[in-house]
């Protein structure tokens, strides 16, 4: 390789066209699909003459419900990405025995279980829940927006920043290879001198910006905004565990962002945090990552338990069995999640008292979960259960959750953890409840409130489809993994010597097409039942006979959700509402006061991508530039004080009356 | 249509929906929480010094580095600077302009200050060979010390920023919010800068 001018370094620090990788066919032909499925969109969009629409209306929008329905896209589009990691990892694992090597050479399998791992769990499963959260939250409590609507575009939009740069890493230069935690000294710049472990930290820190502040914007949301008579206790579940998953991410992701500036600071200024030399301890990062790790599985796992709670209850035709213990399990999650992040290293060597101390604490955490689980099913007990399709996700997650809550109090005794610590089986305990919690709920959440979101129902047939490809593939898939952990195989390992191990592997290669097929059948589901959209339709706005306040409005909701904030009672206020024969007001409405869309959040998020790829790849003029513009373009935003407008009351009163006349076309 | 028929006369009484609901504005709440988390970001690094700040590496320690009248110096500053934003807010409540104008700048001048010292204390720990890459207990002073100067740094831009607001528009509803999560942010620092003092100073050469 030639020397580089000093101006060409300067004006493009490492970056050179050695980072493109033409010579990967792999990543090539992955480029060309990418790209041509961009262009594509791309053309549709000018078809249609979106541009306008995309923008003003969604890219700039500060709509609590619009932001939802981008998380979950976001969510959608990563989870194919995530998908095909996964796919290559089980093809490699299944052909690369004895002299066969496989078709990814060592360096790139890493790459792909770091990215893998990395977008799943921040841009995948993180971007679901908080779109759910986003969606539903406001329209649950009886509120018109979120607290902050503005934050929450930001929000949005430092997330996707976040995971455009993990995508860029694909074609530009390499991600990291150290496993999604990164754990020093391999991450450090004497092991990982390329941009790979620059393009985790910066990806995630960017993202934890939108994170954070959505989280602080939820409580507040949740803390202020509610409907008057809702008070905490009659609160619907999924708004309670969405508030305990936000105090979670606010008492969590700073610990991240700490931690991952720590590295930074290692590896940019040759500070001592992390090193082997001049007084460093790798593993303080390695407590402190998993300070904010392992409140981070139960930030996934408890709004999904929430959607579970609405989903069981309003399938069953009954009201929760023990909402305030469903309350309090929930909270006491919260809390004991802080107490447990040691389980993930007992091996670290901190003694037996230590590793007991954790080992008690995690298996105490299963008792609250426990209880939930009861909850549900004295929920169902007597219940008159519907088998929508909500509901059979909620049944495929009560079976799959629980054995691999089981492996999990299993991998908590720190004897079995030092056998089984780092093998196959934590990796299959981990997707079981990943997989079986976050990933069914997030099915079911999207099932069951997709009619509020589209006003019309999810065809059943290929959800149905969807869902047995997705349980049955899983447990097939995920089983051999077990077994294979049993006998002592360790993760994140691509060549094997024994051949006796490959039927395992090749068993869970084929398995994971069947889950393939499960995204593919939910991707023809949402496309199919766009095209009978019609025959589909629900004109209510309650198509499941549902309890909470989010049916109580028109499908989809107007933007200023409730024509007039409602007055709540009781648990489960809008079955309450119906029970004493409530009628919708058709007159008298009055301007309502909302927020202005604006360019800001995009534009700064913007900025912010190119200041993470700029000091990605040492770009000191425009890491400071990007920086400078970032301050400047936040503070000229702050001079901007009109912020708010009022929808007219004749809009108000059009809107309705539309409603009106849908309601009695439905005979309601 | 029953529906159509009559036009419901909506008013307070109405026992499924208010006539118009004013929630609560939630910035305060919003802005505390997102101290708590920056106070989190502060326990990481007490807490990094706390486990790293013995690992001298065989380099210097604080007893050798720490000049204490310079950071008394720095502490009175601070201190003063958080009482005159007090003086600013007191204005603020009176009314009166001109003069929160004033105690904000004597704040801002106070903060610089504060950010003036700092930056020669660490000049000239850099200069003396000890700067953040010498040691691990280096690493972590500078990055604890250095994360709340910096801190302190963003409330200067943003103190100017609103000194020009409040100037602009004068103290309306909107400023005075800016003005009380600023205060918030102000005495947090401070809070901070005791921990500081005491913590990785005071205890430091006790060592």
């Amino acid at each position: 390789m030639q020397e580089r001018s000093d101006l060409m370094q300067a004006l493009f620090g490492r970056l050179t066209l050695d980072a493109i990788p033409y010579h990967e066919p792999i990543l090539v032909w992955t480029f060309v699909a990418a790209a041509a499925l961009g262009m594509a969109l791309l053309a549709y969009i000018q078809k249609k003459r979106a541009w306008g629409t995309l923008w003003n209306d969604w890219f700039c929008s500060i709509d609590h419900k619009k932001i939802g329905v981008m998380y979950m896209v976001l969510g959608i589009v990563m989870l194919l990405r995530g998908f095909a990691d996964a796919m290559m990892m089980r093809a490699q694992q299944a052909i690369a025995f004895g002299d066969a090597t496989g078709y990814l050479p060592p360096h790139h399998y890493d790459q792909i279980f770091t990215a893998h791992g990395v977008i799943m769990i921040f841009f995948v499963a993180m971007p679901f829940v908080t779109g759910l959260m986003n969606y539903v939250v406001p329209l649950q409590i009886g509120a018109r927006d979120v607290a902050f609507p503005f934050l929450n575009n930001f929000s949005f939009w430092m997330t996707t920043a976040g995971a455009v740069l993990v995508m860029l890493s694909l074609f530009v230069g390499e991600f990291a290879t150290t496993g999604w935690l990164a754990y020093p000294p391999l991450s450090s710049i004497a092991y990982s001198p390329g941009v790979g472990v620059d393009y985790y930290i910066w990806a995630l820190q960017i993202a934890g910006v939108g994170t954070l502040l959505s989280g602080v914007n939820l409580i507040v949301t949740i803390v202020k905004m509610r409907a008057p008579g809702m008070t905490l206790m009659k609160m619907p579940v999924f708004t309670w565990t969405a508030l305990c998953t936000n105090v979670l991410i606010v008492a969590a992701f700073p610990v991240l962002t700490a931690v991952l500036a720590l590295l930074s600071l290692d590896r940019y200024l040759g500070t001592a945090f992390f090193t082997n030399d001049f007084g460093g301890n790798a593993m303080m990062y390695v407590n402190l990552i998993w300070i904010w790790g392992h409140p981070e599985v139960y930030i996934l796992i408890l709004p999904i338990f929430g959607v579970f709670s609405e989903v069981v209850s309003t399938f069953c035709g009954k009201r929760l069995f023990g909402y305030a213990s469903m309350v309090y399990a929930t909270v006491v999650i919260t809390i004991l999640s802080y107490l447990v992040w040691l389980h993930h290293f007992f091996t670290m060597g901190s003694g037996a008292s230590v590793n007991s101390f954790f080992g008690i604490t995690t298996m105490i955490i299963s008792i609250p979960t426990g209880a939930k689980m009861f909850n549900w099913l004295f929920t169902m007990y007597r219940g008159r259960i519907r088998f929508e399709l909500p509901m059979l996700w909620t049944l495929g997650f009560m079976l799959t959750f629980v054995v691999g809550g089981m492996t999990g109090v299993l991998l908590a005794v720190p004897p079995a953890d030092f056998v089984l610590h780092n093998s196959l089986f934590l990796i299959a305990h981990f997707h079981n409840v990943i997989i079986g919690g976050v990933v069914f709920g997030v099915f079911a959440g999207i099932n069951y409130w997709f009619p509020k979101v589209a006003g019309f129902k999810l065809d059943e047939f290929w959800g149905k489809v969807s869902f047995w490809c997705w349980l049955v593939g899983f447990w097939v898939a995920f089983m051999p993994l077990y077994v294979l952990g049993l006998m002592g195989v360790t993760r994140r390992v691509s060549h094997f010597e024994d051949a006796s191990l490959q039927i395992w592997f090749q068993i869970a290669a084929v398995c994971a097409v069947l889950i393939g097929l499960g995204i593919l059948a939910f991707l023809v589901q949402i496309f199919v039942s766009i095209r009978r959209r019609e025959r589909l339709r629900d004109a209510t706005g309650d198509p499941w006979n549902g309890r909470t306040l989010e049916w109580s409005t028109a499908s989809p909701p107007p933007a200023y959700n409730f024509a007039f904030t409602p007055r709540v009672h009781e648990q489960d206020a809008w079955f309450d509402m119906k029970q004493r024969g409530y009628r919708r007001p058709v007159a008298g409405f009055v301007p309502i006061h909302m927020p202005k869309n604006t360019a800001a959040g995009i534009v700064l998020a913007g900025i912010s991508l190119v200041c993470g790829f700029a000091l990605i790849w040492h770009i000191g003029w425009l890491a400071a530039a990007s920086f400078v513009g970032l301050v400047a373009g936040a503070i000229a935003h702050t001079f901007n004080y009109d912020r708010d407008c009022h929808i007219p009351a004749e809009v108000v009163t059009r809107s309705e009356d539309r409603r009106t006349r849908q309601l009695a076309a439905t005979g309601a | 249509m029953t529906q159509l028929r009559t036009s419901l006369a909506l008013d307070a009484d109405s026992p499924f929906h208010v006539a118009e609901h004013h929630p609560e504005n939630g910035t305060m709440l919003g802005f505390w929480l997102y101290l708590m988390s920056d106070c989190l970001i502060f326990a990481v690094l007490f807490a990094m010094y706390s486990v790293l700040g013995g690992n001298y590496a065989a380099g210097p320690a604080p007893k050798d580095l720490f000049d204490l009248p310079l950071v008394a110096l720095n502490t009175g500053f601070l201190l003063l600077s958080s009482i005159t934003y007090g003086f600013a807010m007191l204005e603020m409540a009176r009314n009166r302009k001109q003069a929160t104008l004033a105690w904000l700048a004597v704040t801002g001048l106070f903060g610089a200050a504060f950010i003036f010292v700092e930056l020669y204390e660490f000049a000239h720990l850099i200069h003396e060979g000890a700067g953040p890459q010498r040691s691990a207990f280096l690493s972590s002073f500078f990055t604890l010390v250095g994360t709340h100067g910096l801190h302190v740094s963003f409330g200067i831009v943003w103190l100017t920023t609103l000194m020009v607001q409040v100037a602009q528009r004068g103290l309306t509803v909107e400023n005075r919010r800016r003005l009380s999560c600023l205060s918030l942010f102000w005495h947090f620092l401070d809070v901070i800068w005791i921990g500081v003092f005491t913590y990785v100073y005071l205890m430091g050469v006790l060592r």
